[in-house]
């Protein structure tokens, strides 16, 4: 059995604030658009390109937890310490495009949606997390990573909340949103425990063998032809 | 695209439009035949939804207003038309973006995403990342046969490090492929935006709108009728 990921199907949530959902949403790809075009300008392509297909990849490791259940990485967190909060958004937008557009996983109408929690909230609550903790934290590599394992554990019940709150404005359906707001609350901090785990696994990993890949270590990113 | 107006329809419409939702299904069958996908394939892809059925099946145990009496249940109506509701409407997306998938081929579809206005370093990310997926996933295939033939076995918190290990390598290899491609592309004379491969063929408005169109012909009519 699999944790499901949580991607909206169509007509779960309502018209008027998927299309809402969907306007902010391309509001903030525009936004990282233009800065993804400032911090890379046109190796923002292949790279934000590889990336994506490194979170769709990375979401189908499967990591397995007691009783023959196993869950899976959102990489939100991930992908906004390796590469920052611009390139981060763009190629989870994409990766959400093309699984709805292509797997049929996630509705259309509701795209914005998930967009809206997955790669707008998700990733710039760790961006702003972790430039909070790092000032915090001591400028070691363990700091970045633990910064890291933090904002992997805050943004998953956060983007959890963010479904809470498209449910409370157009929910289609009659679970009083308490109950909803419980219940995926609740769960997504323990799932927000395994993603912590990973994110902290994967990103020492990264880091003692190619700290100069990690955005969140070195803000700039050397260019090496 | 036409879709994704055939969705936006769809969801508009309230369920206790029985009639039209079944011609919403009749619809779609059709297209099933017209695109020549078998039954079975469909209906196998449309089973990625079965989280949110279990979410509405439960539906008709909360809520307020009249309740009705069902095999010895106490069941509260609203909720059982608001799970329906999202049963169907769910249903009729996940078939919809079924039929798109597999009748258009992932040139064609970024080809109407770039005339739908996507921005297009949107595009060719997504061009990217669907030119190497293989590419990325036979990586990962060699990662865990490498990972195996050490002995690894997935089991228990313990194999976490290992896997997260992988995600990392998996991560570095990719970076470093892109910058590879970057720097391919740039000796192959890349200013920046793709050139276009082939003269597209324009595909007409008014087809696109058959489908939409049809579907809120059946909505406002049998939203009149009924």
């Amino acid at each position: 059995m699999l944790i499901p990921k949580l991607h909206i199907p169509d007509g779960f949530v309502n018209l008027p604030v998927s299309a809402l959902f969907g306007l902010l949403s391309i509001a903030f790809v525009g936004i990282a658009l233009k800065g993804a075009a400032k911090s890379l300008d046109d190796r923002t392509t292949p790279l934000a390109g590889l990336t994506a297909v490194f979170i769709f990849a990375a979401q189908m490791i499967n990591f397995p937890v007691a009783a023959g259940t196993s869950g899976h990485l959102v990489g939100a967190a991930l992908a906004t310490v390796l590469v920052g909060p611009h390139s981060a958004t763009l190629a989870l937008t994409v990766v959400l495009g093309v699984q709805a557009l292509l797997f049929a996983d996630g509705g259309l109408t509701a795209l914005g949606l998930n967009v809206f929690n997955l790669s707008v909230i998700a990733v710039w609550v760790s961006h702003f997390l972790l430039i909070a903790l790092k000032r915090v934290l001591p400028k070691t590599k363990s700091g970045v990573t633990i910064a890291a394992a933090v904002a992997a554990y805050v943004s998953v019940p956060l983007a959890a909340l963010g479904f809470t709150l498209q449910y409370a404005l157009g929910g289609t359906g009659t679970i009083p949103v308490g109950t909803v707001a419980g219940a995926m609350i609740g769960t997504h901090l323990l799932i927000g425990l395994g993603e912590a785990l990973i994110t902290f696994m994967t990103v020492s990993a990264v880091i003692a063998t190619r700290s100069d890949l990690v955005y969140g270590w070195k803000p700039k990113l050397e260019i090496r032809s | 695209m036409s879709a994704l107006l055939f969705v936006i329809v769809v969801v508009a419409t309230p369920i206790q439009n029985l009639v039209a939702y079944s011609l919403f299904f009749l619809i779609l069958l059709i297209l099933i035949r017209l695109a020549k996908l078998p039954y079975r394939t469909v209906f196998i892809r449309s089973l990625v939804e079965i989280p949110f059925v279990l979410f509405a099946l439960l539906m008709p145990f909360f809520g307020t207003g009249p309740k009705v009496q069902f095999l010895g249940l106490e069941l509260y109506e609203a909720g059982i038309w608001a799970g329906a509701g999202i049963v169907a409407k769910g249903t009729i997306g996940v078939i919809t973006a079924i039929i798109l998938s597999a009748s258009t081929s992932a040139r064609e579809i970024l080809i109407g995403l770039e005339k739908l206005r996507v921005p297009a370093p949107l595009v060719s990310i997504a061009t990217f990342m669907l030119r190497y997926l293989n590419v990325i996933n036979d990586e990962l295939g060699r990662m865990k046969i490498a990972r195996e033939s050490r002995g690894f076995e997935e089991r228990g918190l313990r194999s976490w490090r290992i896997l997260a290990q992988t995600v990392g390598a998996l991560f570095i290899r990719s970076y470093e492929r892109g910058e590879r491609v970057y720097l391919a592309m740039l000796s192959r004379g890349y200013i920046g935006a793709m050139p276009k491969l082939s003269d597209e063929k324009d595909s007409k408005l008014a087809v696109a709108l058959v489908l939409p169109g049809a579907a809120a012909l059946v909505s406002i009519t049998t939203g009149v009728m009924f």
